[in-house]
């Protein structure tokens, strides 16, 4: 499948329609969807009636916008009127929202073709995509393997030449780890900068939208047209989307960049390599290079597993089976709505409703959640300080390559640690980018990360871009 | 009530308002009463999956303008999470203020000269509003719940006193006194009975010059009356039981209005841990000081002022005199009067109409201008109109505009000749010869017969006083 800048072009210029874009595209999830479970639902007759009336624009010769007939894959939390939206989760089969996403209208408007929804952990409880209620997501690169999570269903779409590209959701390194995982761009945006409208909520101060896509160039594009202020987001940032792609080719000359020895510790020997590879690299390319140690990262792991249940148990609590999805009869409404979400939510999902409502408690607060609000805050003072240094971070997105189905689902904790070097940057709320670089066991992908100060998301894919030539893709 | 000797009664209020925005708190649905229910509703208010708040400045507004009224300080706020599971409370959740409200401290004088503190005048949302068949009407043991979400994120004021009031009636005059404020501060149409005002209050009582008590908290007062009844009843029900060597339970109790009685609803041990945090999705609020001078420039004059300079026009009011003004400045009627009064007519008259007249058909005053009013009640003055055939020309002008000249007249109403009112007078003495003979025998009581019987034959063109005289020359 060719990737989002050729679609496009291809498709303004008339030399491929739209329709017969988003045909490959359907054939293709129909060749592999069953084997893999990437998709929870295509909607095969929108997206034609959405690709012909592209093509009927450009017969017409109107203006179709920057992402004209690229398919793209949603994260199943992502809202879409009438489209079954379910986060993976029992609890809300069958809803289907009378709204669009923010993100989801701003596609549209580039005419870009939504193709389906995706597979995702519970409510983006996950780092797998084993914690589906409607069964794993198997790794395209290698079937025996997680894709990673929770964003995994929409990283093995891409990955699977599905679609070009596909929004995820990441609050902890949910786009991030997947992508490294599938061996894709994946974007986490600075917090404000997309509009959260439309998202189902998992942590509301941690959860950003951002593009999976296999080229840099491709991921610039689609978070230039997602990106900017929205009035339905409190927390949008005031500016309109910036100027990305004229950025991609900036280089990193005269850049300075800290590599972060917490962002590489405890990874295995084949990740580390990559991230020192991608240190010659940047190096090679006129970057200056900075050894760093910023130990607050060390305690972003114990906040973040506080913080994001804190806000899930308040976030979830809606689903009650008062309104929507589903509801399990039961003597009285306390006991309708006790026995509607001991059915409706997975073992992940109440595991964390417990931990966050139990770090709320009166009497535990101070201790749990309170304690982890002052981390969060040593975190970003100590991203401060490092950005005094350096003008973006380098480390590992993960600690290994894609692990085997059932390997760490026994033991939450070892789940938990595939995120400990994404999660300081949702913490912060600054972005990070993690890039396919090299690769390890078993001759699968392994992603390097970018970290940089909020709204430098220009400079990343101008990093990133450095490696991704670097490592033969240019 | 009077408090048995030595017992003293301590009392603090929780007045949750509705604001008078145009729209939700935190969407743009309409913020009306009275539609058919789940229609003023969106994602936003019905807590759908993805939607997000955002803040409707009105309320800021409004909620700054009241804080303004009652002398808070308007400080740098945050809006935090109260959870709790209720069916009608979409997002399982409400949006509320907790330790940092917009308006801290302040207090309210009332027109008996005592003053009550206030601790905090908060911004909160409302929830839905269900309704219970079967069973008792409340939720537990009800065969149905249907819940209808037009309330859901409407914007609430929560106004809490200080434990400063002594008794009911000072209770009383403070909810009214807040009432009139709130109304002044356009935050507020005030009406208790389609639930823009609602009060709880938290009751305990002590032996004089002991330490507080322990309170009760009586939910969802939403009348005077019912205030004054149930903090009544709670203070004697306290009295009774410590009397009797029981010791009071800190508790939320109901009222119930119709066996005047409070109940148990729920005890503090069983009572929530609400698990408040900061709402993520919103922002903090911080209104700078341009901000809060243009509010305290716009805001209109208060009852107390109001009350001092409408007081300041009368001699020597009688009760019923200063029972309308209350009335008056209640209503913000003030303008009617003092024309009326600047026109010289006369006191009584010129409270009365508005009181009872304009205060019947208050979405009628865009209708009646002040001259309007005047120019009636001096046609009613100089005795070209009735009292009858005046109050009948304001109720059409509210009703539906016009002069007041005009309105008379095409209703014909024109001063009975009085040779003509003689006439009728002679009629109806012959006609009832048992009730003349009790009038002159000196039952003045019969005189308002004679009136009604006059008002009836003339359809109300006669004035009473004329048929007074009347009589009189006959007796």
């Amino acid at each position: 499948m060719r990737n989002v800048r050729d679609t496009a072009r291809d498709v303004q210029n008339g030399d491929a329609s739209a329709l017969s874009v988003l045909e490959e595209s359907l054939a293709q999830i129909r060749r592999r969807n069953e084997e893999l479970n990437v998709f929870l639902h295509v909607d095969e007759d929108g997206a034609r009636a959405a690709a012909n009336a592209i093509d009927g624009r450009i017969a017409r010769g109107e203006n179709v916008g920057a992402l004209a007939g690229v398919p793209v894959a949603l994260k199943d939390n992502l809202c879409q009127t009438n489209i079954p939206t379910t986060c993976s989760s029992k609890i809300l089969e069958g809803w289907r929202p009378p709204y669009n996403a923010t993100v989801v209208d701003r596609l549209l408007a580039a005419g870009a073709i939504p193709v389906g929804k995706t597979n995702l952990d519970e409510f983006a409880m996950g780092s797998s995509t084993e914690n589906s209620a409607f069964g794993p997501t198997r790794n395209p690169l290698d079937t025996s393997r997680v894709p990673g999570g929770s964003s995994g269903g929409s990283a093995a779409a891409v990955a699977a030449d599905m679609t070009p590209l596909a929004l995820g959701s990441d609050t902890g390194g949910s786009i991030r780890q997947p992508a490294a995982l599938c061996g894709l761009i994946g974007v986490k945006p600075s917090y404000g900068l997309v509009s959260r409208y439309g998202l189902i909520a998992f942590a509301s101060s941690l959860d950003q939208i951002g593009p999976l896509t296999k080229t840099v160039t491709d991921a610039a594009m689609a978070l230039e047209v997602i990106a900017g202020h929205d009035p339905l987001d409190s927390t949008s940032l005031p500016e309109p989307s910036p100027s990305l792609v004229a950025h991609v080719e900036d280089g990193v000359a005269g850049k300075r960049i800290g590599v972060v020895r917490e962002l590489i510790d405890g990874a295995d020997a084949d990740v580390v390599a990559s991230v020192e590879r991608a240190v010659e690299a940047l190096k090679e390319a006129g970057a200056t290079i900075i050894e760093l140690s910023v130990p607050e990262f060390r305690l972003g792991l114990s906040a973040y597993y506080l913080i994001a249940p804190a806000e899930a148990s308040s976030n979830l609590a809606r689903f009650d089976g008062v309104r929507y999805g589903l509801r399990v009869d039961g003597d009285d409404v306390t006991s309708m709505m006790e026995a509607t979400r001991t059915a409706g939510f997975g073992e992940e999902v109440k595991r964390r409703i417990m931990l966050g409502t139990y770090a709320l408690s009166a009497g535990y607060y101070d201790a749990y959640y309170g304690q982890a609000l002052k981390v969060r805050t040593l975190t970003i003072d100590a991203f401060r300080r490092a950005y005094h240094q350096a003008d973006l971070l380098l480390g590992a997105t993960t600690p290994s390559v894609a692990f085997e189905f059932g390997s760490k689902t026994a033991d939450p904790m070892a789940m938990y640690l595939s995120d400990v070097f994404t999660i300081p940057s949702n913490l912060s709320g600054e972005p990070a980018i993690s890039v396919p670089f090299g690769t390890g066991e078993a001759g699968l992908p392994i992603g390097v990360q970018l970290l940089g100060p909020g709204r430098s998301e220009g400079q990343l894919f101008a990093g990133a871009r450095v490696l991704e030539i670097a490592d033969g893709r240019p | 009530m009077t408090m048995p000797d030595g017992w003293e009664m301590v009392v603090g209020l929780e007045v949750h308002t509705e604001l008078k925005t145009n729209t939700k708190m935190f969407c743009g649905c309409a913020n009306t009463f009275g539609a058919d229910p789940n229609t003023n509703v969106c994602p936003i208010c019905l807590g759908l999956p993805g939607s997000l708040p955002v803040l409707n400045v009105r309320a800021v507004e409004l909620a700054m303008a009241i804080g303004t009224a009652l002398h808070s300080t308007i400080s740098p706020s945050t809006f935090h999470r109260k959870n709790y599971f209720y069916p009608d409370m979409p997002k399982d959740f409400q949006i509320s203020q907790y330790d940092l409200p917009i308006n801290a401290g302040g207090y309210l004088d009332l027109p008996d000269g005592s003053r009550v503190s206030i601790e905090r005048a908060h911004l909160e949302e409302d929830t839905g509003k269900s309704t219970h068949l079967g069973g008792s009407g409340r939720i537990h043991g009800a065969d149905r719940s249907l819940v209808d979400y037009n309330r859901s994120g409407v914007p609430l004021v929560e106004i809490v006193s200080g434990p400063d009031i002594r008794s009911s009636a000072q209770a009383r005059t403070y909810a009214a006194e807040l009432r009139g404020i709130l109304i002044a501060t356009g935050a507020s149409d005030g009406r208790m009975e389609e639930g823009s005002m609602r009060i709880d209050a938290n009751v305990s009582v002590r032996r004089s010059g002991e330490a507080l008590g322990t309170r009760c908290e009586i939910k969802n007062l939403n009348s005077l009356r019912s205030l004054t009844r149930a903090i009544d009843f709670e203070a004697a029900r306290q009295v009774e039981l410590i009397e009797g060597g029981g010791t009071v339970r800190q508790e939320t109790r109901h009222w119930d209005e119709n066996l005047g009685s409070t109940s148990t609803m729920r005890v503090k041990e069983e009572a929530d841990d609400y698990r408040y945090f900061r709402e993520p999705d919103l922002v903090d609020l911080a209104p700078d000081q341009a901000w809060q001078d243009r509010v305290r420039d716009a805001l209109k004059p208060m009852p107390a002022e109001r009350r001092a300079a409408l007081k300041g026009r009368l001699a020597n009011p009688n009760p019923a005199l200063l029972d309308a003004l209350e009335v008056v400045i209640d209503l913000g009627l003030d303008s009617y009067v003092i024309a009326a009064l600047d026109a010289g007519v006369e006191p009584d008259l010129a409270f009365a109409r508005a009181a009872n007249e304009i205060a019947s058909d208050l979405d009628g005053v865009g209708n009646l201008s002040a001259e309007s009013y005047v120019a009636t009640l001096r046609m009613e003055q100089g005795g070209d109109l009735s009292a009858t055939q005046a109050k009948s020309v304001l109720a059409e002008i509210l009703a539906n505009g016009g002069e007041p000249a005009s309105v008379a007249q095409s209703k014909g109403f024109e001063r009975l000749a009085s040779g003509a009112l003689g006439e009728v007078v002679a009629r109806l003495i012959d006609e009832n010869p048992d009730e003349w003979a009790r009038y002159r025998a000196g039952d003045e009581k019969l005189a308002q017969f004679f009136i009604g019987q006059v008002m009836k034959l003339t359809k109300g063109q006669a004035n009473g006083k004329d048929v007074i005289a009347e009589l009189q020359t006959r007796r």
